[in-house]
């Protein structure tokens, strides 16, 4: 087993090549364009000052954003802006499953019904969609339950059941299920036919086979645009400001409707919103590897595993004092 | 007398204009080994398939240990069976196929445990118990905790072998379980078949080993072009075949 080692060590290594590398000129102005143009664009975002009335202020009005960026009225307007997105995906996801599985069901109706569905939502647009929801009482005053075109139990007025911030998630959640449905499809028809064709084998019904053998691996497919789906849902959120839902853009709306702060204020907005959906792509890198175990791909490695492996690289590339048996490839193999 | 385990009458299959089954009459006797041998396309594993209702016959009759495949004959008059009794009737039968099909999320266990406890409402424990059985038998009780990626070729037939096992089945079909495998994995899992065999269970395997249908078949089965041609005892068919589509082929994968 040691001979492995001491013949690889004295075998001549050849001299590493020393050549004189081509220049790149061109590189050097480009890098040297760009970061005179980066420090301008820095100047004028953070150090220029320009005089408004009588004093002496930044261009982008930092202490206006400094003054309102924890104020009680965005932390809030952020919360309700939080809880659109989640309530909202969580329709989406849940009404893209159900729609995806109508849209491969065997009875041709549940499938028209699906594609129907997804053509009027994916064909218009999303704002006139909450308009829409935010106008519902205008169509049906009273919501009533009973059986169809017979006489009904419970009678609901519209107009207080639907507030803004219903009409905000119920509008954003069932257009974003129109999305998810294709993106859960595809995730669906991604998954190898055999993979059923197996389950049906060991007795599993159509439910039991979706839920513990194709959906688990459709996942892989399904998160990542889930994820932008979910980033994308936090900014398209701020469209609620249109029917008074007093969420980030709106709470600093109504602030600046009587500072005149405009700018200020949309910097604000646009620092929660930036910090947020950082937030968001971290803990998408996250479940991503999650659903990827099992595969033969390897697994991005985590910031902290990536620390860990700079480290043993740096000792594994210092100059071993002799030839280590864990190191021959012989050591550890099992004998069969 | 015991009824056939699997019994086809004039079995015809049609996959639009195609007819790939064109009136197949075979019995396999329980405790049999039937190999069934015979060029690609010619519906070996279009059979298999309908033999545990993946696939429905056009006409005919197909049965398994005396009832028939995917229907119930009450009165004179035949039944469509209901989905649940479609699948209670697939947990029955074991299938074994040429890309193993190992669902890859889980774990050797999580795959063999499967389908006694959600199919079967196996206890959890009790299932873990007759998996690591299993295992033992097909020579992998050391790699419980492995994902099929990490496995050989031949390791994950043998764990889809012991998965189908894990049903207690009273038939094994096997379609082709050792085409997608390098030469020296073929041995290890014709090994765990032949000591199958050898405990009694009924199996129809599709196949081009020769040398297995020889050692362990009962029965030699030369299908083509969705017809029975030739069949009899294994070596009067591999040492003097009476047709000639036989001979031919036979000359080929010998
Ligand atoms: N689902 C299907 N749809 C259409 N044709 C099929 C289908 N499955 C199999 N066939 C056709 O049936 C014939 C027999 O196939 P198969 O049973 O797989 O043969 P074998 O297993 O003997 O190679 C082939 O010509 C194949 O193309
Ligand atoms: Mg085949």
């Amino acid at each position: 087993m040691t001979q492995l080692g001491p013949a690889r060590t004295t075998a001549p290594t050849p001299s590493a090549i020393r050549a004189v590398p081509v220049r790149h000129p061109g590189r050097w102005v480009a890098a040297a364009v760009l970061l005179v143009l980066i420090a301008m664009a820095v100047d004028a975002v953070v150090f220029a000052r320009v005089k408004r009335g009588n004093s002496l202020q930044t261009r982008f009005g930092w202490h206006v954003v400094s003054q309102f960026f924890l104020s009680h009225e965005v932390l809030h307007g952020l919360i309700v802006t939080l809880e659109l997105t989640v309530i909202a995906m969580a329709i989406g996801i849940a009404g893209g499953v159900l729609l995806a599985v109508m849209r491969l069901a065997i009875n041709p109706i549940v499938r028209w019904v699906a594609w129907s569905y997804i053509w009027f939502f994916r064909g218009t647009p999303v704002l006139v969609q909450l308009l829409f929801w935010f106008n519902l009482s205008y169509v049906f005053p009273q919501i009533s339950l009973g059986i169809p075109f017979g006489p009904s139990w419970i009678n609901l007025n519209a107009n207080s059941l639907i507030t803004p911030f219903i009409a905000a998630f119920v509008g954003l959640g069932l257009n974003e299920a129109a999305y998810m449905s294709e993106i859960v499809r595809a995730g669906i028809l991604s998954v190898d036919e055999g993979q059923t064709e197996a389950a049906s084998a060991l007795g599993m019904n159509r439910i039991l086979l979706m839920r513990r053998v194709v959906l688990p691996q459709a996942m892989r497919v399904i998160i990542p645009p889930t994820g932008n789906e979910t980033i994308s849902m936090l900014k398209t959120s701020s469209l609620a400001s249109v029917i008074t839902v007093t969420e980030l853009l709106y709470s600093v709306q109504l602030i600046y409707a009587s500072t005149y702060q405009i700018v200020p204020m949309l910097l604000v907005a646009s620092l929660w919103y930036l910090i947020v959906t950082s937030v968001l792509s971290v803990g998408q890198f996250y479940i991503e590897r999650y659903f990827g175990r099992g595969s033969s791909h390897a697994q991005p490695l985590t910031p902290f595993q990536k620390f860990r492996k700079s480290i043993v690289t740096v000792h594994q590339a210092m100059p071993l004092p002799g030839p280590r048996d864990a190191g021959s490839p012989l050591a550890g193999r099992k004998e069969r | 007398m015991v009824a056939p385990m699997v019994l086809a009458e004039s079995v015809r299959k049609s996959f639009g204009m195609v007819e790939v089954l064109r009136g197949i009459d075979l019995e396999v006797a329980a405790g049999e080994v039937m190999v069934i041998i015979g060029p690609s396309g010619s519906g070996k594993s279009t059979f298999l398939r309908c033999i545990n209702h993946l696939e429905k016959i056009n006409s005919g009759r197909l049965s398994v240990d005396g009832e028939l495949v995917g229907y119930r004959e009450h009165g004179g008059k035949i039944f469509e069976l209901k989905d649940r009794e479609v699948c209670r009737k697939r947990a029955e039968i074991g299938i074994v196929f040429q890309h193993f099909n190992l669902f890859p999320h889980m774990t050797v266990l999580g795959n063999i445990i499967e389908a006694p406890v959600r199919v079967k409402g196996q206890e959890k424990t009790e299932a873990i118990a007759n998996a690591r059985r299993l295992l033992t038998q097909v020579g992998l009780a050391d790699r419980e905790t492995a994902y099929p990626a990490q496995l050989s070729g031949g390791q994950k037939q043998r764990i889809a072998i012991a998965r189908a096992l894990a049903m207690e089945p009273k038939l094994m079909l096997f379609d082709e379980p050792t085409s997608a495998l390098d030469p020296e994995l073929v041995g290890e899992v014709l090994d765990v078949m032949k000591q199958l065999a050898k405990a009694g269970m009924t199996m129809v395997v599709v196949t081009h080993e020769i040398g297995f249908a020889r050692e362990v078949g009962d029965s030699l089965v030369f299908m083509d072009e969705g017809i029975i041609v030739e069949r009899g005892h294994p070596k009067e068919i591999i040492n003097s075949p009476k047709h000639e589509r036989t001979r031919a082929f036979l000359s080929k994968v010998l």
